[in-house]
């Protein structure tokens, strides 16, 4: 278990200082995948750099297994740290070495003999399925083959934790699904707790079973995945989840007209909440309102017995009838927007 | 053209040169590694940040460096007859040589160790490195083509040393050219010593190229 106590960390810089990290508690239980969502500079990347003391909290404490962190002489520190493994946005991999001996450094670090080294290595590139990339150097390896390396490196020394910074920022979202799949893979397989920051919530969605948010330094919210994602409270919340926008086709938008004309059919973007299901809801329009409507977008996902999302519609209806499919919107809190005419 | 007994001086010049060049360049290292890593080190925001460390040593290196060789020679005339019984020859040429690299080599190396992406160091720690392991497993492999690099430019900057040195009674190429060229002058010598010395200066040049790209992998 590690708990993260009351951290606080400010950065000073001439004449300047800057509070990274204000009071932040936050507990993580064994086996758990828990993601840390914010904005650059909401201090993400310094509180996930505390808790294996890379960065020093001003006050606080780290616990873990136990152990208060931030009372350990360094060489306990660093013995410590042999058992958190940690992967970063640009990989960090030592360019002078294979990709053997890189994944070889932390058990060169604990004075491993070869044997073992030649084992754990090999069982190591096998998991993240780089057995022929071995005796090449990182640079002729793509972002997404590097970042595997990096994580057989942190797990070269049976890490109990594994810390994720920003560890698909730099991949594209085909790498970057590949990449999260292979951690839900260790987390399950090997029972290896993971914490992860992000500022995007489809690696959130895509792995986390508990969300933590933070913004400005403070921790906003905290729960299990769709507890965060229900709470459409809270602003930041919001943005994150509403952050892709619904962008209309290139030929839909060179005829859209901003005032309703005869024969043209309002363009309605609705938001899904956990109240209607995206079925219920079409259903409803086409069998209790009798409207017809052409489907232009949808975007749902899908939690539990909830979903959540945008459908972009065309009511194709009379205008009162239209206009009565509105009024079924309001009336169920659906937040719906006329985008135009066509 | 020559003579057997100029070409024989030629070759023993030239051999000093070499010897001098490179036992002074090796000793350079000893001495201005060590200081250079230490420089690092101690900077701000690195592993063993000390602002007074880095300060007077900083200081210290660029006292080094403002002697002009050529009175570092004569100034250090007590301390080389301490070191090496004399203080005329290849042999005690050695001492100032080497001491005059030094601070010139911790520079370069600093510099070189700076351009270690900081990533890795803070790699090293999450894995639980020690200082001492950071230093000999990260910091100085990936540093080692630029390393390299600035050993070929020290090299070079010795090759001029001691032809300096020859000036005042070092022995090597320098030597020759001044005794036999600049009071004798004997232009045919003269010129040979200034063939000998490119020659050995290109070479350096170029096998210190070809042995830092190999070991090169970025």
């Amino acid at each position: 278990m590690i708990e993260i106590r009351n951290i606080s960390k400010t950065f000073h810089q001439k004449k300047q200082s800057f509070k990274a990290l204000d009071r932040v508690s936050l507990t993580i239980e064994k086996g758990d995948i828990v993601g840390i969502i914010g904005f650059s500079g909401a201090g993400k990347s310094t509180l996930i750099r505390t808790v294996n003391l890379l960065e020093r909290p001003d006050e606080g404490q780290i616990i873990i297994n136990g152990k208060d962190f931030t009372q350990l002489s360094s060489k306990q520190l660093a013995e410590e740290r042999k058992k958190i493994g940690m992967i970063f946005q640009h990989f960090n991999l030592l360019s002078s070495r294979t990709v053997f001996d890189n994944i070889a450094l932390p058990l060169e670090l604990d004075h491993a003999n070869k044997d073992q080294i030649n084992r754990k290595v090999n069982e190591l590139l096998k998991i993240v399925g780089l057995e022929d990339k071995a005796h090449d150097y990182p640079r002729s390896l793509s972002g997404g083959q590097k970042q595997r390396v990096a994580i057989a490196r942190a797990l070269a020394n049976d890490p109990h934790l594994l810390l994720c910074d920003e560890a698909t920022s730099a991949l594209d979202p085909a790498t970057t699904q590949s990449i999260l799949q292979l951690l839900r893979d260790i987390n399950q397989r090997l029972g290896i707790t993971i914490l992860l920051i992000t500022h995007e919530m489809e690696v959130i969605k895509a792995v986390c079973n508990h969300v933590a948010v933070i913004d400005k330094g403070k921790l906003l919210a905290k729960g299990t995945l769709s507890e965060i994602i229900s709470d459409r409270e809270n602003p930041v919340i919001r943005q994150f989840i509403n952050s892709d926008n619904m962008t209309l086709p290139q030929e839909l938008n060179n005829r859209l007209q901003k005032e309703p004309q005869d024969g043209l059919f309002p363009l309605v973007e609705i938001e899904l909440n956990e109240n209607i299901s995206v079925e219920e809801l079409l259903s409803t329009l086409y069998t209790q309102y009798k409207i017809p409507y052409k489907l232009l977008k949808a975007d749902v996902e899908y939690l539990g017995n909830s979903n959540f999302g945008k459908l972009l519609l065309q009511l194709q209806g009379k205008e009162d009838e239209n206009q009565q499919a509105i009024y079924y919107f309001n009336q169920n809190k659906i937040q719906n927007t006329v985008k135009g005419y066509a | 053209m020559l003579s057997d007994t100029v070409i024989a001086l030629l070759a023993k010049g030239a051999w000093e040169t070499i010897y001098m060049t490179f036992v002074s360049g090796f000793f350079g290292f000893v001495l201005g590694l060590p200081v250079g890593i230490l420089l690092f080190l101690t900077r701000k925001g690195q592993l063993l940040e000390n602002t007074v460390y880095h300060r007077t040593l900083s200081i210290l290196v660029n006292i080094f460096r403002a002697i002009p060789f050529i009175i570092l020679i004569v100034w250090m005339i007590p301390f080389t007859r301490i070191l090496a019984g004399t203080s005329i020859g290849v042999n005690a040429a050695l001492v100032p040589l080497s001491i005059g690299a030094a601070p010139f080599i911790a520079r370069l190396v600093e510099n070189s160790l700076i351009e270690v992406p900081h990533g890795l160091i803070e790699t090293a720690r999450a894995l639980g490195a020690s200082p001492f392991q950071i230093i000999r497993k990260v910091l100085l492999p990936e540093a080692l083509p630029s390393l390299i690099n600035n050993a070929t430019i020290t090299l070079i900057t010795l090759v001029g040393y001691s032809a300096m040195g020859g000036a005042v009674g070092a022995g090597g190429l320098g030597q020759v050219g001044y005794q036999y060229g600049y009071i004798g002058y004997d232009i045919v010598i003269m010129n040979t010593v200034l063939v000998l010395l490119v020659l050995l200066v290109f070479i350096i040049q170029f096998a210190g190229d070809r042995l830092s790209k190999s070991f090169d992998h970025r």
